[in-house]
């Protein structure tokens, strides 16, 4: 596996990106032509946990591009739908992994190629400072398994090359019991979050007064896991671990969801809490506080029309 | 006769200037906003919108300046009541002191200082857009009862809707004012909060079916807890909540919840979707979606202390 192609470079692209360019040829499909102009002129500097810049070649077109062997589609999940079909013909033999928060992005991915597709989830964060500059944040793993036509094996080999790379990455033999650890946490916390506009902080696990955050989290939570029980996937961790963990970690994380709704863009509550919503009604597990989180956070997103 | 407002903001000052158009009732305001008494006492308190009012009254920042009033009118976000009271219960010695608040609990406050105490509820709303001068966007009618543990005679509390209605404040009196104190409550519990969650105006909100859905899960909680407890609504809450959202009344109002969040102010939540699951727990009755509203809004306070 030695050319890599990241494909959308926001703070968890340019993670990878930079990093990968140490032990890789790696080249960055954009959106902008300027960025991706600035990319190949000026290099791709990674600061915090790590601290250098890489070099890296960087288009808006595929065609422009090396073939890959190995596509990392690290897009939010509301970019995921017309980033494969910018991508839908090209790279025949590359394999696509995806990275998006949610269930289901190896899914999408699926219908818009044959490519060989490996699915994961990230808990590593980044800050971008402007195109040519990403801060490394938080230095928690990648999880990678298997999807459609790859096997344990392949999983490991890319789990390997993070690794060598300085970040963290971990490969399993099915994902599905991590990634919907991560579904239930981020359905909760994320829209928690949005909608408060508190960064993951220790209210999000206070337990005292009936109406601390603690209560509605645990109830959010408890609902996403009996849907997970009913679906048949054993969590990798319980969320509400995670959770406390997390918010004892001392610097509190701001998920994306919070700053899409401070920014005003569109958030991913379809790919998070739609994913689990949809599975809730598959299996006929009621999910009423989900779906009020849901509702809450569309009507922000139309406050903004 | 005497009638002092206590808290004169949107909804105090609709009371006080309509109060004041009448020439036998002499009409005091307290509030603590400086500019807003200066510029009543320098101008008059002008009202317009829904009506076109100018009343002119004393208003006093100071509760020592009150004189002993046959009634008050307390009109106070539900979170300064006591302070309000505590300030101000000496002028009420020989009257009736009523709350025409939001929430539930108010009468509970007032009874701790003064003797007799009248509950209230009141539909109509507005805002302050500056000092001395209120937007009056909804009209709407005001009901006044007697409260169990210390009520006023039910002849003040007949007088004191006459003085409001003969204004332009349309009251009634009635024994048991539960029902639309109840309906008011749960109609503020069920939309207001969402408001101020989403930036949506009443009418907005109604609009989408999704969220029309969940007020009317907030408002079936809501007739529970109130079921259980024997209390009649007067009206279905649904209805005002339809009637609202029509252009020419309050669709492009903004929930007094979603200004006190653009403004960063401490919120009534804890009177409206608290007291429903405070209720709701003395009864027995499950209230999930209020309190998933209740501790959502009660992080978005936490979140400003932090900024």
């Amino acid at each position: 596996m030695n050319r890599v192609c990241v494909a959308g470079a926001g703070a968890i692209g340019s993670l990878f990106a930079g990093h990968l360019a140490r032990v890789a040829e790696v080249s960055a499909l954009t959106r902008r032509e300027e960025h991706a102009r600035a990319l190949r002129q000026q290099g791709l500097r990674v600061s915090g946990r790590s601290e250098f810049t890489a070099r890296l070649d960087a288009s808006t077109d595929p065609a422009k591009l090396a073939p890959p062997d190995l596509v990392i589609v690290a897009c939010k999940g509301t970019d995921l739908e017309p980033l494969m079909q910018l991508l839908a013909g090209h790279w025949p033999a590359a394999t696509v992994m995806t990275v998006q928060n949610g269930i289901g992005a190896d899914e999408v991915a699926a219908r818009f190629g044959d490519w060989k597709l490996l699915t994961s989830v990230t808990f590593m964060s980044g800050t971008r400072h402007g195109d040519t500059h990403v801060e490394y944040v938080l230095d928690t793993a990648t999880w990678i398994g298997p999807a459609r036509g790859t096997t344990p094996a392949d999983a490991h080999a890319v789990a390997d090359l993070i690794a060598s790379s300085g970040l963290k990455a971990e490969a399993f033999d099915d994902l599905r019991p991590s990634q919907w650890s991560k579904l239930i946490f981020n359905a909760t916390v994320n829209t928690v979050a949005a909608l408060t506009g508190l960064p993951h902080d220790p209210h999000f696990a206070a337990l005292g007064d009936p109406r601390d955050l603690g209560y509605l989290v645990r109830q959010l939570m408890d609902e996403g896991k009996a849907v997970a029980a009913a679906v048949g996937v054993t969590l990798a961790e319980d969320p509400w671990e995670m959770n406390v963990l997390a918010t004892q970690r001392g610097s509190a994380h701001y998920p994306s969801m919070l700053e899409d709704v401070e920014a005003r863009r569109p958030t991913e509550v379809d790919t998070i809490t739609g994913a689990l919503v949809s599975a809730a009604q598959r299996v006929g597990v009621p999910v009423p506080l989900h779906e009020t989180m849901y509702r809450l956070i569309k009507a922000r997103e139309a406050s903004w029309e | 006769m005497k009638v002092c407002v206590v808290g004169c903001g949107a909804v105090g000052s609709l009371f006080a200037a309509n109060l004041a158009t009448l020439d036998d009732v002499e009409v005091w305001a307290y509030d603590l906003a400086r500019e807003h008494v200066d510029a009543i006492n320098r101008n008059g308190l002008r009202l317009t919108g829904a009506g076109e009012v100018v009343g002119h009254l004393r208003a006093t920042s100071d509760a020592s300046e009150l004189p002993q009033c046959d009634f008050g009118i307390v009109a106070t976000k539900a979170m300064h009541t006591e302070a309000a009271v505590a300030a101000t219960a000496h002028a009420f010695a020989n009257g009736s002191l009523a709350t025409v608040q939001n929430g539930i609990g108010n009468e509970e406050v007032l009874a701790r200082h003064v003797e007799r105490v009248i509950r209230g509820t009141t539909f109509p709303a507005g805002k302050i857009v500056e000092p001395g001068v209120v937007q009056w966007d909804v009209k709407g009618d005001t009901t006044f009862g007697l409260y169990d543990d210390k009520p006023a005679p039910f002849e003040q509390v007949e007088l004191l809707a006459d003085a409001c209605t003969r204004g332009g404040m349309s009251s009634k009196a009635v024994r048991d004012a539960r029902g639309p104190q109840w309906r008011k409550v749960i109609f503020n519990a069920s939309t207001n909060p969402l408001g101020a969650l989403t930036g949506l105006t009443h009418g907005r909100l109604c609009e989408q079916p999704p969220l029309r859905a969940l007020i009317t899960k907030l408002v079936d909680e809501g007739k529970a807890v109130a079921a259980a407890q024997g209390i009649e609504l007067d009206s279905d809450p649904e209805e005002l909540i339809d009637y609202a959202a029509r252009p020419e009344v309050a669709y492009d109002h903004k929930a007094s919840m979603l200004q006190d969040v653009e403004a960063r102010r401490q919120t009534e939540v804890d009177y409206l979707n608290g007291g429903i699951v405070e209720f709701g727990r003395r009864f027995g009755v499950e209230t999930p979606e209020h309190a998933t509203i209740w501790a959502l809004i009660k992080g978005m306070e936490a979140s400003w202390k932090q900024a």
